[in-house]
């Protein structure tokens, strides 16, 4: 499958983790370790880190850019992120982590039915926009 | 795709993109040009004030980036304020349990805004302090309420800015030309209509509270306009209205008939096209969504707290005569959270020293639902501030009851949850009895 839009450049091969609900990454994560803290969110509990992310969005808090840029920079963030639709955010805190850490995760966007053809577990690899699924 | 009509920036712009103006601002202007392509603004117009949210420590990421920006020489020149953060500046006094790193590089980040040229004002509500935005201009926020506020009651122009976007169009002077910053986007498209409601209901603080938390959750990301909001209605209460509001559904715009600066008529808030969805507010509603900002109904109270956002300097001029130099309960920690600009104020005034001696703590520079600043924050919980009853129980191990502030005054000096039956009873919201 195709990416709809780049949001951020890299390349990436990893786990699909999917979360059916938007997160905030300031308060309802946290960026030390990688796991969901939102207690209200379906994955509460489940870690990002490596994680090929799969998600409809961000959510929330003007903090999420810095919730990405620390989860990167202590090696816990995810892997790439895959959108339903573009999220200025999430981009901003993988555009500052590029800059400051040379850690350049791929941010894009994809359609409605690639996305609801990703399932946590597949190993996909995402490069130049391409979404591949490499089995699982 | 993102966008049919590709961004077109000025020759300056371009030169700042690339990298002519130096490092500094050649990375800020990347970051708004992402943000702008992401947006589908069509250009980047020109900002001259910022109130800063990437000034609130969360990790190292934060320090780096301000870093990054102090060592290659720039300096912000608009008025760049700087929004609260986790510790109080000027008052050492840190929970057992603060972790030093914290609080060591949470200060750190602050040195770092300063140098930058940040105007020291720490404050989540900027819009108290003289000097700051008017009608039409457009702005850069971060703060939910702040950007509510600004919007909404002040009738400037910002959209939601999340962190390092918000310094980076401080720095450029450049902000995206989209979202709220266009007429199009401020039309109202839900009406709450309260007119029905009693009048001495609507003309209370307290129901502007409920009236804000229940319109997040009614409106989502829509923009709401009010209708039969008292023409007088206080800049607290409109304060109380923009945080709740933005707290449980960010609510980033809202018009009130007759209040508020862009909403004369009901005709000009939604731009003559009419609301496309009109919700008669319910007394059932209202209580309901009164009650939902309690976790506790009654007992004994460990902590009240008032300022969420920053109490004003007419909110201590309320406070002083309800508490009248009683003293507040042993048993209870009773917090205001304020600016130091307004603690100045208050202090002048003799207001500070008098609630001082009265047992209450006031706090300045930060809040008490994030900061390892304070004591006592555990049991049950009592505050006037639906933001701060939205948000504390899933913060801080406190179970809250919310009332008014003259609620939390007795109950502050009786040490336990006490409330004014007839404000509380359903007749006063205009249930049947």
């Amino acid at each position: 499958m195709t990416a709809l839009d780049i949001l951020h450049c890299g390349v990436a091969r990893g786990s699909v983790l999917k979360l059916s609900e938007p997160l905030s990454f300031w308060g309802g994560f946290d960026p030390t370790d990688g796991r969901i803290l939102d207690v209200a969110h379906p994955q509460a509990g489940q870690s990002i880190s490596d994680k090929i992310l799969v998600l409809p969005g961000s959510r929330g808090s003007a903090g999420t850019p810095a919730g990405i840029a620390e989860a990167l920079r202590l090696g816990v963030g995810p892997a790439a992120i895959l959108l339903l639709k573009p999220d200025v955010n999430i981009t901003i805190g993988a555009q500052v982590a590029a800059r400051l850490y040379g850690l350049a995760i791929p941010v894009v966007t994809m359609t409605t039915s690639d996305f609801s053809e990703l399932e946590t577990g597949q190993n996909v690899q995402v490069s130049d926009g391409m979404i591949e699924r490499s089995g699982s | 795709m993102l966008t049919s009509d590709p961004l077109r920036l000025t020759g300056d712009e371009q030169a700042m993109l690339h990298g002519d103006a130096g490092e500094a601002l050649q990375f800020a202007m990347e970051l708004v040009v992402r943000a702008a392509t992401l947006m589908g603004a069509p250009r980047l117009i020109e900002t001259g004030f910022l109130h800063i949210d990437a000034c609130h420590y969360y990790g190292r990421a934060h320090v780096d980036f301000a870093r990054f920006l102090v060592e290659r020489g720039i300096r912000f020149d608009i008025p760049a304020w700087t929004n609260t953060v986790p510790v109080s500046l000027v008052q050492s006094d840190p929970r057992a349990d603060a972790d030093p790193v914290v609080l060591a590089e949470a200060r750190e980040l602050t040195d770092l805004y300063v140098e930058l040229g940040a105007r020291p004002v720490w404050t989540c509500a900027p819009y108290q302090i003289p000097g700051g935005p008017v009608f039409g201009d457009q702005i850069v926020v971060g703060e939910s309420n702040a950007v509510s506020y600004f919007n909404s009651v002040v009738g400037a122009r910002t959209n939601k800015y999340g962190d390092f976007l918000d310094v980076a169009c401080g720095l450029t002077k450049r902000i995206p030309f989209a979202g709220l910053h266009t007429d199009a986007s401020r039309r109202a498209t839900v009406q709450l209509d309260i007119s029905h409601l009693p009048t001495e209901l609507r003309e209370t603080e307290f129901f502007c509270h409920v009236l804000g938390h229940l319109m997040g959750k009614r409106a989502g990301d829509q923009v709401p306009v009010i209708t039969g909001l008292p023409a007088d209605t206080p800049k607290d209460s409109l304060k109380a209205i923009a945080a709740a509001g933005a707290a449980s559904g960010g609510v980033a715009l809202f018009h009130a008939v007759g209040v508020t600066p862009e909403a004369p008529t009901l005709e000009a808030a939604t731009q003559e096209k009419g609301p496309q969805t009109v919700v008669s507010v319910g007394s059932d509603d209202l209580i309901a969504a009164r009650d939902s900002l309690s976790t506790t109904a009654g007992g004994p109270i460990a902590m009240v707290a008032l300022g969420t956002p920053h109490f004003s300097f007419t909110e201590f001029a309320r406070l002083m005569p309800l508490l009248d130099g009683r003293k507040i309960h042993s048993e209870v920690t009773f917090y205001i959270s304020t600016s130091r600009h307004v603690a100045a104020l208050a202090r002048e005034r003799g207001w500070v020293q008098k609630l001082e001696r009265s047992g209450v703590s006031v706090l300045v520079d930060t809040c008490t639902y994030f900061s390892p600043a304070v004591r006592g924050c555990k049991g049950r919980a009592m505050t006037n501030s639906a933001k701060w009853a939205y948000y504390a129980p899933g913060m801080l191990p406190v179970e809250v009851a919310f009332g008014s502030l003259e609620d939390c005054v007795e109950s502050a000096v009786r040490g336990e949850v006490v409330r004014d039956n007839t404000v509380w009873s359903g007749r006063h919201w205009g249930t049947v009895a």
